[in-house]
Formats: C-alpha cells, sequence, structure tokens
C-alpha cells in the first residue's frame, strides 16, 4: 500500500509501448497548439499588434508574394496548387494555401474541440450525477427524467438544432457538443455514487457529522473523479471527429478558424482535379492524433478503472 | 406480454413530451422569433418583412396562454406558441417547409423510402460481418493473431466517416468504375446506385463494431458455464457458437438500438455524397435553408423512433434469454 494509485496508473500505462508512443504524439500535437495560441508583439504601422502566433511567424515565408512594388503592402497569393515544392513541405492547396500551415492550424482548433466540450459537460455531470445518486427520491426521478428525455434525442440531431439556433463560431460549437455529450457522464457518475455512498468510510464520516456538502465534494466526488478522467479522454477522439464532420455539413466552426473538416471540405472541388494533396494532410493529421488517442485512452482506462485492476 | 407494451408504452409519454418541451425551448426561447425571421429571411430584410415573417408563422402570438380576444371576439387562451407547438407535435400535424413549401409530412413520405433502402440493408450488412468477425477473433483471445486483429480495430476507428466516403467514391467509383458516381433511382433499378454507400457504412463501422461484440463475447467466455461446457467435452467451437452466442445476444441487442444515431449521420453523409433524395438530403437543406420546421419536425420523429426502438429491444430481450420476464 506504499504506492499512490496515480503511481501504479503510471506504471501500468508505461508498459503499454503502443500508449507510450501515443502520448509522445499526443505531447507533440500539444506543443503546435500550444506555438499556435502563444501570441508575438508585431510592430505595424498603427503600433504593436498581437494577432500573430509563433506559428504563423515561423511560416511567414510562405505567403507567395507575386506582386509586390514598393508601396504595396499585401502580397497576392499565387492561387495555384501544388505538390511538394521547395518552401511548401506538403504542397499548397487549390487557393495557394500552405498545406503544411492549414494543417499545423487545425491541431489548435482540435485541442479545443476535443477538452473544451469535456469541460462543459463535466460541469452537468458531475453535480447532477452526484445530487441523483446521494439523495435519491423525487431528486433522482427529476435528473433522471432529464437524461431520459436528452439521449432519446439521436444526438446529431440535436446538435443541428443547438448550432443552428446558435451563432456559428468555435466556441458555440465546444457548448452545443458539451451539451448534447454530459448523459453518459452523468449517469455513470450516479451509479458510482449509488456505491460509493453506502461505503463505511462514508458512515464514518458522518457519524464524526459531516454534512451533505462534505460527505459529496471531499469524500463522494474523488472516488468518483477517475470516471471522469477515463470519459474525457475517451470523448476526446469522437469529439474531433465531430467537428469535421459538423464543418463539412456546414454547421461547424467559421471560416478563417484553422480545421481539418475544412480541408477535407475542399477535396470535393480538388480531387476531381488530381490534387490529393491537400486531402491527405489533413487526413493524416487527424488520424495521427486520433489513434494516438485512442490508444492512450485504451490504456489509460485500463490502469485507471478499479474493476479491470482486480481482473 | 400486452401488459407490458401498454405500460411501456405509458412511461414513453412523458419522454415524447420532453422532446417536445425542448424542441419548443430550443426554436423559441433560446433564438427569438425576429432571429428566426432574419436567418430565414437572407440578406438585409426589411422591418417590414420580418413583422410580416413572424405573423404569418404565428410567432407574435403569446408564449403560453393567450387572453386577448381573437378576431371573432371569443377568447382562445390555448391559440399560443407554447400549445401550437405542442399540438402540431402530438398530433402529427406537422407544419409547412420555410423553403421548399410542402407539408412536412409529405416530404417525409417521399424521402424515407430512398434513405431506408441504404440504412436498413447497411444495418443489416453490418452485423452480419462483424459478428463473425468478432467470433472469429474470440476464438483467437490471446494470440498474436488477436492482438493484431485489435490493433486494426483502432486503425479502422481512427479513420473519420469522411475519409472512408471521399476515398472510397473517389477510388471505387471515379478510378476503378466499378460504381456509379452519383445519382439514385426508384423502384429496383436503385440497387446499383445503393450498392457503394452500403459498401462504405459497412466499412466505417467495423472497427468499432468488431472491438465492442469481441469484449461482449469475451465477458462471456470468462463465465462459469463456458468452463462446465468445456469440462463436459463440447469443443471449443461449439461452446463459442452454441453458447456464447446466445448469451451475447441481449449487449448486442442493446448496442444494435444504440446504432441508430449513427446510421442517421452515416446515411446523412452518404446521401450528400452519393446524391441520394432521402432524409439526409432533406436534413442537409434545412440546414443550409434555415428550414425550422423541417429542423423540428425530424428532431421529433427520430427521436419518437429511437424511443420505439428501445421499447422493442427490451422486448426483444424476452426472446433470447428467458429469464427476462415482462414483470
Amino acid at each position: 500500500m506504499a504506492e499512490s494509485h496515480l503511481k501504479i496508473a503510471v506504471k501500468r500505462i508505461r508498459k503499454d509501448r503502443l500508449a507510450v508512443a501515443g502520448f509522445g504524439v499526443i505531447c507533440l500535437f500539444a506543443l503546435v497548439a500550444l506555438l499556435d495560441s502563444t501570441p508575438l508583439p508585431q510592430r505595424g504601422p498603427g503600433g504593436v499588434r498581437w494577432d500573430r502566433t509563433v506559428l504563423d511567424a515561423l511560416f511567414q515565408k510562405t505567403v507567395e508574394r507575386s506582386y509586390s512594388p514598393p508601396l504595396a503592402r499585401m502580397g497576392v497569393l499565387n492561387r495555384q496548387a501544388f505538390p511538394l515544392r521547395s518552401p511548401h513541405l506538403l504542397g499548397t492547396n487549390n487557393l495557394g494555401e500552405d498545406v503544411l500551415y492549414n494543417a499545423l492550424k487545425g491541431v489548435r482548433t482540435a485541442f479545443i474541440i476535443g477538452i473544451v466540450p469535456s469541460v462543459v459537460a463535466v460541469f452537468f455531470a458531475i453535480p447532477l450525477g452526484l445530487l441523483a445518486g446521494y439523495f435519491g427520491g423525487w431528486v433522482d426521478d427529476l435528473i433522471q427524467y432529464i437524461y431520459q428525455v436528452l439521449s432519446s434525442i439521436p444526438g446529431i440531431l440535436l446538435l443541428i438544432a443547438m448550432l443552428m439556433v446558435m451563432e456559428r463560431g468555435l466556441w458555440q460549437l465546444c457548448v452545443a457538443l458539451g451539451v448534447t455529450s454530459w448523459v453518459g457522464l452523468c449517469r455513470l457518475i450516479r451509479g458510482e455514487t449509488l456505491k460509493v455512498k453506502n461505503m463505511e468510510y462514508i458512515e464514518a464520516a458522518r457519524a464524526l457529522g459531516a454534512g451533505d456538502l462534505r460527505l459529496l465534494f471531499r469524500h463522494i466526488l474523488p472516488n468518483v473523479l477517475y470516471l471522469v478522467i477515463i470519459e474525457m479522454t475517451l470523448d476526446f477522439s469522437s469529439l474531433v471527429m465531430s467537428e469535421t464532420v459538423l464543418t463539412y455539413i456546414g454547421i461547424g466552426v467559421e471560416p478563417g478558424t484553422g480545421s481539418w473538416g475544412r480541408m477535407i471540405m475542399m477535396a470535393d472541388r480538388e480531387l476531381p482535379n488530381g490534387i490529393w494533396w491537400n486531402l491527405t494532410g489533413a487526413s493524416v493529421f487527424l488520424f495521427v492524433l486520433v489513434l494516438a488517442f485512442n490508444l492512450f485512452a485504451d490504456a489509460l482506462r485500463d490502469a485507471l478503472d478499479p474493476r479491470l485492476r482486480q481482473a | 406480454m400486452l401488459n407490458y407494451l401498454i405500460r411501456r408504452l405509458l412511461l414513453a409519454v412523458p419522454t415524447v413530451i420532453g422532446v417536445c418541451l425542448v424542441t419548443f425551448l430550443l426554436f423559441n426561447v433560446f433564438a427569438s422569433p425576429e432571429a428566426i425571421a432574419r436567418k430565414q429571411l437572407g440578406k438585409n430584410p426589411t422591418e417590414k418583412q420580418v413583422k410580416a415573417w413572424v405573423t404569418a408563422h404565428g410567432m407574435d402570438k403569446p408564449v403560453f396562454f393567450n387572453f386577448q380576444p381573437g378576431k371573432d371576439g371569443s377568447l382562445h387562451p390555448f391559440d399560443s406558441r407554447f400549445w401550437n407547438h405542442m399540438r402540431e407535435l402530438l398530433l402529427f400535424q406537422f407544419p409547412q417547409s420555410d423553403y421548399l413549401h410542402e407539408k412536412v409530412s409529405d416530404l417525409l413520405k417521399e424521402k424515407i423510402v430512398p434513405s431506408l433502402t441504404i440504412t436498413v440493408p447497411a444495418f443489416l450488412l453490418s452485423i452480419l460481418v462483424t459478428l463473425p468477425l468478432a467470433l472469429f477473433i474470440a476464438y483467437y483471445r490471446g494470440t498474436y493473431l488477436d492482438r493484431l486483429a485489435l490493433f486494426l480495430c483502432v486503425i479502422l476507428m481512427s479513420i473519420v466517416i469522411l475519409n472512408y466516403i471521399i476515398v472510397g467514391q473517389y477510388l471505387l467509383a471515379v478510378v476503378f468504375k466499378y460504381f456509379p458516381i452519383y445519382g439514385y433511382a426508384f423502384g429496383w433499378s436503385a440497387w446499383k446506385f445503393v450498392l457503394l454507400p452500403i459498401i462504405l457504412a459497412v466499412a466505417a463501422g467495423l472497427g468499432g463494431g468488431v472491438r465492442f461484440y469481441r469484449t461482449v463475447m469475451l465477458n462471456e467466455v470468462r463465465a462459469d458455464y463456458v468452463r462446465t461446457a468445456l469440462a463436459k467435452g463440447v469443443s471449443e467451437e461449439g461452446v463459442l457458437f452454441r453458447h456464447v452466442l446466445k448469451n451475447a445476444m441481449i449487449p448486442i441487442l442493446t448496442v444494435t438500438v444504440l446504432s441508430i444515431p449513427f446510421l442517421i449521420t452515416g446515411s446523412l453523409l452518404l446521401e450528400m455524397y452519393f446524391g441520394i433524395p432521402g432524409m439526409g438530403n432533406l436534413m442537409l437543406n434545412a440546414i443550409n435553408n434555415h428550414d425550422y420546421p423541417v429542423i423540428r419536425t425530424l428532431v421529433y420523429i427520430y427521436s419518437l423512433l429511437y424511443i420505439a426502438g428501445s421499447i422493442l429491444t427490451d422486448l426483444s430481450y424476452t426472446l433470447v434469454d428467458p429469464r427476462v420476464g415482462f414483470e
């Protein structure tokens, strides 16, 4: 009993080579996302501007200035698609944009879409799940009714309805995805709370005079938190994939936000002309990140879930 | 059995009402009628146009109770947005589409058949393909073949459905010309148009399906009756196909209902790519043209289908497991 749960979990994951590789890939992607979130000051005519990130600065050369007399401030993009050519490691799409740059821009969006909706979902799932499991009775009935109703509406349709009503944008998309995905986690937390609340240590804490709130948040919550961590990592992949699908059908992120879904969408016009590298670039980035997360999440679940630990 | 069915149906009534409430909240409370009118009317509508649209759609009425006397001077307290909305959905008096100017119920009748010609075969075929594969992998559990197959499943699961469709269509229809690229025909000649979408739908669900069914089978393999059967001298194959498969039917049935939403997404994208005039196509047009009545109705109809599906699943449990009673 010398080692903490966390240490045991880390040890178990480290034995799984695929999971370690997955974790490495996730870190690499996270670094790109971080570079794309760090603003870099830029001196311009109107003072210092902060709208350029480190990633933008690294890729500045890729904008070709085919029109650059002394007074012109803007370069005109060479609107032609090229496969691999010297400054463009992955070629350019049919608008002349660098494929590698666009794909790297999509990383930050993917991380936001993969994490923020889960955080939004947790805000619903933890309080409601704890309350339903702990108090039972009419509280339980009411909360169960709410999630019964929400889960009878197919998720994709609820998403479409919500996104049609709201304004378009990355954060709105996160909220909509969060609101449509908390039910599963809430159900799990409720079940686990039901189990935990009858354990002896809860009884002991109550005998010592702990109130409902203290019991809920000091004693029960830490013991159901592993479910939250497992769910969040398992959901990451499906959230990232659903972003591309939603963007594709026209209700995802707005133009201007880096998005693999938008890159895949361009393939409709590009593939008939034999331009395959834009689609391939976006797909490979998406695939690698999702695969890494799937491998890592499976190992994490096996390591954290006490039911599997005994087996 | 009839008693059980009636009780389940009665229990479903509050859920259906809840679904109506959610759609009402979404389209009447979270979004103001003016905002919806502006989206629907397109570029820069005048105040007058917006007002006319709102009046024509009855969105200027009070939200819950109408205490204003009507044109004939009498009082219609239930002539409000809320009660009209509930009546519309619960009595199946669906509104008119804002974009196509047809009754939504007529549109549904027209679009349901092409959708079903894809989703039903795809659904059945995917069960026929994934279940035997999962059994096969479960038979070789613990070997390198099993681990390789699991890894392949994770890889297949990590490919987004868009890639299956785009690459599948490009390679099989455009490059190798095995299938028509695009289009649909009513009647029996539809088969050559729906063949490729069905194959792609099965392929997209293969990884997740096989992995799930394998887990289900392996949970059963650890059970005591398997050891008993093996000890009695039943062969490994016999145990797997005669005992394990039967006992794994309950989780398998559960997941078939859970896969209905996936079928909706799949058909949405497939219909879009292959130009099939079905429900997905209707949905997509409604999204692009801000056709709220259609979306509202579709949310309701699919929820009804989902609820009906889960009741049917519960009923079918008794077919595969004699221990499950109707109590």
